[in-house]
């Protein structure tokens, strides 16, 4: 099964993702402009990237998540398909609905470039197997709109679910608030929804994927949804 | 109208009158008001520009097209520039400085190319006044909020603080992109009966007149300049990159012009003229922003995120459906016709009917007096050794560290997304930036420098330095370099001792190309950079592009090993005047810059290419901006190591440590590459000066300074 990479008008990370899924991880991939209605055939992956969609001139993701494509991604998921958000495509996600919660602008109010150390809450997921639990890995952010942000008794729900799959965390292993570079609540960086076939986060694996641009941590990923679409095309 | 209040001298007028045989109207005079500006005709700086070599064995496309290209390898080709947006960053920060981006951007999608990398250079007044910190912070979001949008990375860039700059702070903004060199866009293929579209956003009233208010010094009340100002809007910059380059990739564009200053005039002029074509323009096809704009008013409108194509007539379908696609706006708004003429026409008659070689090419040189400044005997007197120097190394060198130009910028990089599209190997905050090359697998490095301190003391020894210091990085990386592109911001050229610093820092930039062998490929020139009778200094900056070829791994700082030797390779002459010492820790700013050495600086360019080919050094930095000593802290800083030091040398302790200027660079080597790497540097002065060893750096005869005391001095916590 092949991967196929949205993009809306303003994604800016689309090449970057391509390059990582088809470049370095040989994963067969296809570009779908946002005013299609469906995806290509035997898709077993939609990525949905970083980047600016219409400019995140409304709030960050609201128009790219009444696109064309977005009911078809919709079904997609809803027929356990894969479906991957980074960064904007993280905050598409959540105003699609697909995942819970809000990402509010960061607590200092600025843009955040930055490399960042993230402790992986579960390996039980397509996305994730191929890290080790608790395993601390370096991936960039970059971005105005990274505060994750639920309301308390729905933030609990999510923690009690286990959907947290990243954490902001430091070197020794410790993960939390305190090491949120933009202040998201639980330290949360990425989440899945309850069936772990959607996953959105706000750090970007694409830039963590070649030794020479400082880390490779992000292959774990890469890695992970391979050998899941592999033993689907079996 | 008067043609004085369009800006235009008497003697310029004379010559349109006589051109045209006949007065100008008043769209026409408006446009050579803005066409025959400073800013858009370089009148004032062309002589001097005569002197940049600009021929290469590298150079696939030189001065006179948007952007110059060099060769990187394998049918690739980099197109870079730098420009100015000065006047509108000083008066509207945040818009001021996203335009600037977005228009070096669009400079660079001009030559048909991809752009891969950006790099800013920032001149603020002084750090702490309300003014330079409203400015300062502007300027930087404007910066980070349009780069980040349109997805091209901010790489690099530089720093810069002096009170000089209060009025009028400068923004230099840098631009490279990825071409294949047998598709790079030419201004000059348009022909007869092609039509002329075009592309992006609507056109409206903003930037009317930019290009002829930035050829003036600043007014007192600079907000009454607002409305020159452009407002930038990055998403729809995007659009219109992707969109171009898929006209490119699918051959549906004849020929292709950015819109910067003086709009649709400029870009459509400038490729008749260069393609020796006439143009006809409907001006009522022009997709406008505000109703009952005039003729003149769409002619020179800056508004920002538009292109001109040349596209032939059966490709037309095509370029409207790829309009259509990414939701711009795209419209035929006119077509190319034998003969010269540049005709814009409006609600059926003629607006404009001008030759239009003669509006780009008419204006007359002027050749301003230079005289010797009547104050350069006192600037550059300096004797070292009637002056106390600070005593404490250790003190000033946190003094130093800790000083507005040397400190961490961090508030400023982590704004600006500098990974985006996965290229980046080292980013801000190094004495370069890398940037690998997918297609080929080649290395990018890139530059930026300036050292107005020396310029003012010296502006031919300091535009020479300049030049030097900007291709020194690279060669220590490992880097050869590929050519240069510079942006020369001055004050008035109408003071003459102004214009004999801009004459003389010229001259020490283009001898050193000559001699170093590196050519000019592009540039730009910023003048009248005062206001209410405060000048900046003379500030040429420059920013060079090198190439390591695939295989080759750069040498990087920052790679401190437990018991490395340290070695400084280079002379002991480097120089107290224009230092950060001087200014810094003595208070004051004189003397003479070290002297050009051509010599020794090929000789440093081949020996530092073979140290880092050979892999002897675990880390390497050239000497910059704060001597030795920053090197050192720099170094200690990023490996987490530090050092013993034994300076010995026969000049004092504070000239080898703090002294700027000359071919110089610190290496890490292990013991057992030492003799190799003094092999590579036999011949040249070369000298131990200490060990990597412990947590602290260990200056002779003064206090130890742990790291963490470096970091918080660096950090200024």
């Amino acid at each position: 099964m092949k991967a196929a990479v949205v993009i809306f008008p303003g994604s800016n990370c689309d090449r970057d993702v391509i390059h990582a899924l088809e470049a370095v991880s040989c994963i067969p991939t296809q570009a779908v402009w946002h005013k299609e209605t469906s995806l290509p055939q035997d898709t077993g992956l939609v990525v949905l990237p970083g980047g600016f969609s219409y400019g995140d001139y409304l709030r960050c993701g609201a128009m790219a998540a009444r696109s064309p494509i977005v009911p078809a991604v919709r079904e997609h998921a809803s027929r356990g398909g894969l479906v991957l958000g980074i960064c904007n495509g993280f905050q598409v996600l959540t105003e699609t609905g697909l995942l819970p919660g809000a990402l509010l602008a960061n607590i200092s109010l600025e843009f955040i470039c930055s490399n960042c150390l993230l402790k992986v809450e579960r390996t039980d997921t397509p996305f994730t197997s191929a890290f080790k639990k608790g395993q601390i890995v370096q991936f960039p952010i970059a971005h105005h709109e990274g505060l994750f942000f639920l309301p308390e008794n729905e933030l609990e729900e999510l923690e009690a679910n286990g959907q947290v799959v990243f954490r902001y965390a430091s070197a020794d292993g410790s993960a939390g608030q305190q090491y949120s570079p933009n202040g998201a609540l639980n330290g949360i960086a990425g989440i899945v929804n309850k069936g772990g076939n959607v996953l959105g986060l706000m750090p970007h694996p694409e830039r963590a994927s070649e030794r020479i641009l400082g880390s490779s941590d992000g292959l774990g990923i890469w890695n992970s949804i391979k050998e899941w679409l592999e033993g689907r095309s079996k | 109208m008067d043609h004085r209040k369009a800006g235009l001298l008497d003697s310029e007028y004379e010559i349109i009158c006589r051109e045209l045989g006949r007065e100008p109207n008043e769209a026409e005079l408006r446009i050579f008001g803005v066409m025959w500006s400073e800013h858009c005709s370089y009148k004032s700086s062309k002589p001097l520009l005569g002197l940049f070599p600009k021929e290469g064995p590298a150079v696939l496309k030189g001065v006179g097209e948007n952007a110059g290209v060099v060769d990187a390898g394998d049918g690739w080709g980099l197109a870079f520039k730098v420009e100015s947006h000065n006047h509108p960053s000083a008066v509207e920060p945040y818009q001021g400085a996203a335009t600037g981006v977005g228009g070096i951007i669009r400079d660079i999608l001009a030559m048909g190319a991809r752009p891969m990398a950006s790099l800013d250079g920032l001149f603020f007044g002084n750090p702490d006044s309300r003014k330079t910190i409203f400015l300062s912070n502007g300027i930087v979001k404007g910066v980070g909020g349009y780069g980040n949008c349109v997805g091209v990375p901010t790489v690099g860039g530089k720093t810069f603080y002096d009170a000089r700059y209060e009025d009028n702070p400068l923004l230099n903004a840098f631009c490279m992109g990825l071409v294949n060199a047998e598709s790079i866009v030419s201004s000059q293929t348009a022909e007869p009966g092609n039509l002329v579209v075009l592309l992006g956003s609507k056109t409206g009233r903003d930037g009317i007149g930019g290009a002829a208010f930035a050829s003036v010094e600043l007014g007192e009340d600079t907000k009454a300049s607002r409305p020159q100002v452009q407002i930038g809007d990055p998403f729809v910059e995007k659009l219109l990159i992707e969109a171009c380059l898929e006209a490119l990739e699918n051959s549906l564009v004849t020929s292709m012009q950015d819109m910067g200053a003086a709009g649709i005039t400029s870009s459509a002029s400038e490729i008749a003229a260069k393609s020796g074509v006439g143009m006809i323009l409907d001006l009522d096809k022009v997709p406008l922003r505000e109703a009952d704009m005039s003729a003149w008013e769409i002619a020179l409108s800056e508004s920002q995120e538009r292109m001109l194509l040349i596209v032939l007539p059966e490709k037309l379908e095509l370029v409207l459906s790829l309009g259509e696609k990414w939701d711009l706006d795209c419209a035929v708004i006119g077509k190319t016709v034998e003969g010269d003429r540049f005709i814009l026409e409006k609600g059926g008659s003629v607006a404009v009917d001008l030759p239009a070689s003669l509006i780009g090419g008419g204006c007359p040189e002027i050749r301003w007096p230079a005289i010797t400044p009547a104050n350069l005997a006192n600037r550059q007197t300096f004797e070292l050794e009637n002056e106390i120097l600070p005593s404490d190394l250790a003190e000033s060198l946190l003094k130093l560290i800790g000083s507005p130009s040397l400190r961490e910028k961090t508030w400023i990089t982590r704004q600006y997304d500098s990974m985006v599209q996965v290229n980046t190997i080292q980013g801000p905050g190094a004495p370069l930036s890398l940037v690998r090359i997918k297609e080929n697998g080649n290395i990018a490095a890139i530059t930026m420098e300036a050292l107005p301190w020396a310029c003012q003391l010296d502006p031919f020894r300091g535009g020479y330095e300049t030049m030097a210091r900007s291709l020194r990085p690279l060669w220590v990386a490992g880097a050869r370099h590929l050519g240069m592109t510079n942006c020369l911001n001055f004050p008035s050229p109408e003071n003459p001792e102004q214009f004999w610093e801009f004459s003389e820092a010229v001259k020490g930039l283009a001898e050193c190309c000559v001699d170093l062998g590196c050519p000019v490929v592009s540039g730009n020139v910023s003048l009248y950079n005062e206001s209410a009778g405060l000048s900046i200094l003379p500030t040429p900056l420059v920013c060079s592009v090198g190439l390591i070829s695939s295989g080759e791994s750069p040498l990087l700082p920052g790679n401190w090993k437990e018991g490395d030797i340290l070695y400084l390779v280079g002379m002991d002459n480097a120089a107290i005047p224009a230092s950060h010492f001087q200014v810094t820790c003595m208070g004051m700013l004189k003397g003479l810059p070290v002297p050009p050495s051509p010599e020794m600086e090929r000789d440093f360019k081949e020996r530092a290419i073979l140290t880092a080919g050979k892999n002897v050094a675990d880390s390497a930095i050239p000497i910059l901006g704060g001597g030795l000593g920053i090197a050192l802290c720099k170094e200690a800083i990023s490996s987490g190591l530090g050092a013993e030091i034994q300076l010995g040398t026969p000049t004092l302790p504070a000239v080898s440590l703090f002294g700027e200027g000359g071919a110089r660079a610190l290496y890490a080597v292990p013991s057992v590459k030492a003799f190799e790497f003094l092999r590579i540097w036999k011949g040249f002065p070369v000298r131990q000066v200490g060990n990597v060893r412990g947590e602290s750096l260990r200056l002779p005869r003064s206090t130890p300074l742990p790291i963490e005391t470096l970091l918080k001095a660096w950090r200024g916590v």
